[in-house]
């Protein structure tokens, strides 16, 4: 145990221009299953949280479920495995493809039976199916598995210019209603009602993780961001629960914003923000203005987290379907990602190990892929990653 | 109304398009003034002097628009209002303050509401001399005004669950799929994109996409793109340079409208038109009222100025609104003469003075 620490603090000076990545790697933590701190009064869900270690493990290395999806996932997802093996990371994956093919309702069962069983996975993004009855496939999983929250965290990248700085933003966007319920009709020909659907229930739990998520990880302030002046009883009821949430952590800071302010906020002073909670649109608009802050869709990972399960992707969930297949794609986000999910299983030194390599070949090696602006492709990044999880795990 | 060119023969010497009146004698065009409250008077009285010294044909008709209790209980727009706004067609309207009071409505959904303004422009450009980290914006945001996410109809179906209707329809969509490509066509921009959300809303969504697809195939002029609203908002922070017009449903295009204000510097210098059935077009500065300077010379009237001079292109007076927007973007390069928002310390008279100094000076 103690060369273990030994050759981890060893890890850690070995890396001195890269301290102040791992401390935005440490922080970067989602809300672990296995972190152990109850405060008073967390409602029993939360208790549940904290205990259920909803994860394959077997002799020692965990089964995690692989789910590539279209566009550039598959090639994403190839390296992802060449990089765990390289860096010796105890984690098998069993693969589950489902196409965007209609009538495949078996492969998403399969699908979401393989995550039930293995608790966690890492997914790429799927094509939305042409005909207006089936429900997009990334909306089903999300809905069957209740991922209830997407959360990402949108820091300033050190060394990636930008035209803000100092960005540390955690975006909590309620993930399985509001107006994502695909209920709609057609009463009389031209005229389309479309259903949001907001409930007590799901406002007070994406409500609470917030908070709790705030106070975990030593956030000061968090923001709720509705439309409450127009949509008064939908929006006014998602903001009275973050208000009586509020009130049960009374250190920490609340205030409320209506939405289109709050994105003429972001662009001209994102260094406001700390945790935001808001419905599901809005936090898909707000995450993509976001992860546009920082450098891109290439760069910023994402998390779906439930009670039981956690499903860990890109944070702006591109399929990139333009540049599939042709080794252009930036596989920071969905190496990020597989890092926040070794955080998550607890295989902490092996997350450190893949983030602080993105984050030295981003910031020393100055990789630079299309989407940066730069001509690298994606196996320069990735070969960059590999050369130096090689050189830091021998010492491992 | 975008329904194409046409001319009116009884009308003399007026040939009007899409967009306003085209004046070809020398008379000066009327147009109802609604000055606001807070800054509302004190702005509008500089737009009036610096219109003056550009001598632009424009004749102010002062309008109050306070909403009085009608017959039958509901809050109405003022009977002479109402008469001036359909008697002038065009109008320029300062910031509205809604009382509070049990049942009285949003002013501005008032105004909407009886004129049927159905299209909400907001032109982003960026300004010289006002520092943001988006120096390149020029784009013009397209917004759907009547319907969408605005309805306002909410149900409570058990306790604790909350629907709200978003409506679309097809006449709605259409026409404002309409006037965003006259609108295009009119001001010589050419792209037009489609902002939506049809991958998770099929059918509403769906409806206004295809709207917009048919309408796009009268203007083969103008190129017609669509795109996803978080890609739109990814894009818009990385790279604003790629948009030109945007055309949108209601929320969207409320989030939107105020992401591009945020670009360019804020609500204090976005101006604002909007379009109603009947030729009625109502440009407006968006801010608030700003109570805590107001009668204290301290306010920018650059967001009315902005929006007037939006108002003087609807009318074809393109000369004297080239010379009003230079003389305004100069003043506030030169930066002697900025208001306390834009970072100086001039009053809202200096700053009207030096724009009425330099419209004279300028060709």
């Amino acid at each position: 145990m103690a060369s273990v620490l030994q050759k981890c603090s060893v890890l850690c000076r070995s890396l001195p221009a890269s301290a102040a990545v791992k401390a935005f790697s440490r922080s970067a933590a989602p809300c672990s299953l296995h972190t152990r701190d109850f405060h008073s009064g967390a409602a029993a869900y939360s208790q549940q949280l904290a205990t259920v270690g909803a994860s394959s493990k077997y002799g020692g290395r965990y089964t995690v479920t692989m789910i590539p999806g279209d566009g550039i996932g598959p090639e994403l997802m190839g390296h992802v495995k060449d990089i765990f093996r390289y860096a010796g990371v105890p984690v098998d994956f069993e693969e589950v493809q489902i196409t965007s093919q209609e009538g495949d309702e078996e492969a998403i069962e399969n699908a979401i039976t393989a995550i039930k069983r293995n608790g966690v996975a890492l997914k790429g993004n799927f094509f939305h199916p042409p005909m207006p009855e089936l429900l997009s496939r990334n909306m089903t999983v999300r809905v069957r598995l209740d991922l209830f929250a997407n959360v990402l965290r949108c820091k300033t990248f050190p060394g990636l210019p930008s035209r803000h700085g100092d960005i540390d933003i955690v975006i909590i966007r309620e993930n399985t209603e509001g107006e994502y319920t695909s209920l709609e009709h057609e009463n009389v020909p031209g005229v389309v009602e479309s259903l949001k659907i907001i409930t007590a229930k799901s406002s007070e739990r994406i409500a609470r993780y917030a908070f709790e998520y705030a106070q975990r990880h030593g956030r000061k302030k968090v923001t709720a961001v509705h439309k409450a002046n127009i949509m008064k009883m939908g929006d006014g009821l998602f903001l009275e629960c973050c208000r009586k949430m509020s009130e049960e952590f009374p250190d920490i800071e609340y205030e409320s914003m209506i939405i289109d302010n709050c994105s003429m906020q972001m662009v001209s002073r994102p260094q406001q923000f700390d945790v935001m909670v808001m419905p599901n649109l809005y936090g898909n608009i707000i995450s993509n203005i976001g992860a546009g802050l920082v450098g891109g869709p290439g760069l910023v990972p994402g998390e779906n987290i439930g009670e039981e399960y956690a499903v860990f992707e890109t944070a702006t969930r591109n399929t990139g379907k333009s540049i599939a297949g042709q080794n252009v794609a930036n596989p920071t986000a969905m190496l990020l990602a597989s890092a926040l999910m070794l955080e998550h299983l607890g295989l902490d030194k092996y997350a450190s190990l893949i983030e602080n390599a993105v984050y030295k070949a981003l910031a020393e090696n100055k990789i630079r892929t299309p989407d940066l602006g730069g001509q690298h492709s994606t196996v320069d990044m990735v070969q960059t990653v590999v050369k130096e999880v090689e050189a830091q795990a021998a010492k491992m | 109304m975008a329904a194409g060119v046409y001319r009116s023969l009884s009308q003399g010497l007026r040939r009007i398009t899409p967009f306003g009146s085209r004046l070809y004698s020398d008379e000066a065009r009327t147009v109802t003034l609604i000055p606001g409250d807070g800054i509302g008077p004190e702005i509008s009285a500089a737009v009036q002097e610096i219109f003056a010294a550009a001598s632009a044909p424009i004749k102010w008709e002062t309008s109050d628009v306070t909403a009085i209790k009608g017959p039958g209980g509901k809050y109405i727009i003022p009977q002479e209002a109402q008469e001036s706004m359909n008697k002038n067609k065009i109008g320029l309207k300062g910031p509205l303050k809604t009382p509070v009071g049990k049942g009285h409505p949003s002013m501005n959904l008032l105004l909407r509401k009886t004129f049927q303004l159905y299209a909400n422009v907001r032109p982003c450009k960026s300004i010289e001399g006002f520092k943001t980290p988006y120096p390149d914006v020029d784009l013009v945001t397209i917004r759907e005004n009547t319907e969408g996410e605005y309805s306002g109809i909410e149900h409570m179906i058990v306790d604790g669950v909350v629907q709200s209707i978003k409506l679309i329809t097809e006449p709605a969509s259409r026409r404002v799929a309409e006037f965003a490509f006259d609108f295009a066509r009119a001001q010589g921009r050419d792209t037009v994109t489609a902002v939506h959300k049809a991958n998770i809303m099929r059918m509403s969504d769906g409806l206004f996409l295809k709207c917009c697809r048919e309408v796009a195939e009268d203007y083969k002029d103008i190129r017609f793109e669509e795109m996803y609203l978080d890609t739109v908002c990814l894009n818009m922070v990385q790279d604003p340079t790629q948009f030109d017009v945007l055309v949108m449903p209601n929320l969207y295009g409320d989030i939107l409208s105020d992401l591009c204000a945020g670009l360019i510097g804020g609500l204090g210098v976005t101006p604002s038109g909007n379009i109603g059935a009947d030729g009625v077009a109502i440009f407006e500065s968006v801010h608030g009222t700003a109570p805590d300077i107001a009668g204290k010379d301290l306010a920018n009237p650059t967001a009315l100025l902005l929006s007037a001079v939006m108002m003087l292109r609807h009318l074809g007076l393109h000369d004297h609104a080239r010379r009003i927007e230079t003389a305004a973007f100069e003043t506030i390069k030169e930066g002697t003469a900025l208001t306390g928002d834009l970072g100086g310390k001039a009053k809202c008279s200096d700053f009207t003075r030096e724009v009425s100094k330099k419209v004279q000076e300028i060709e």
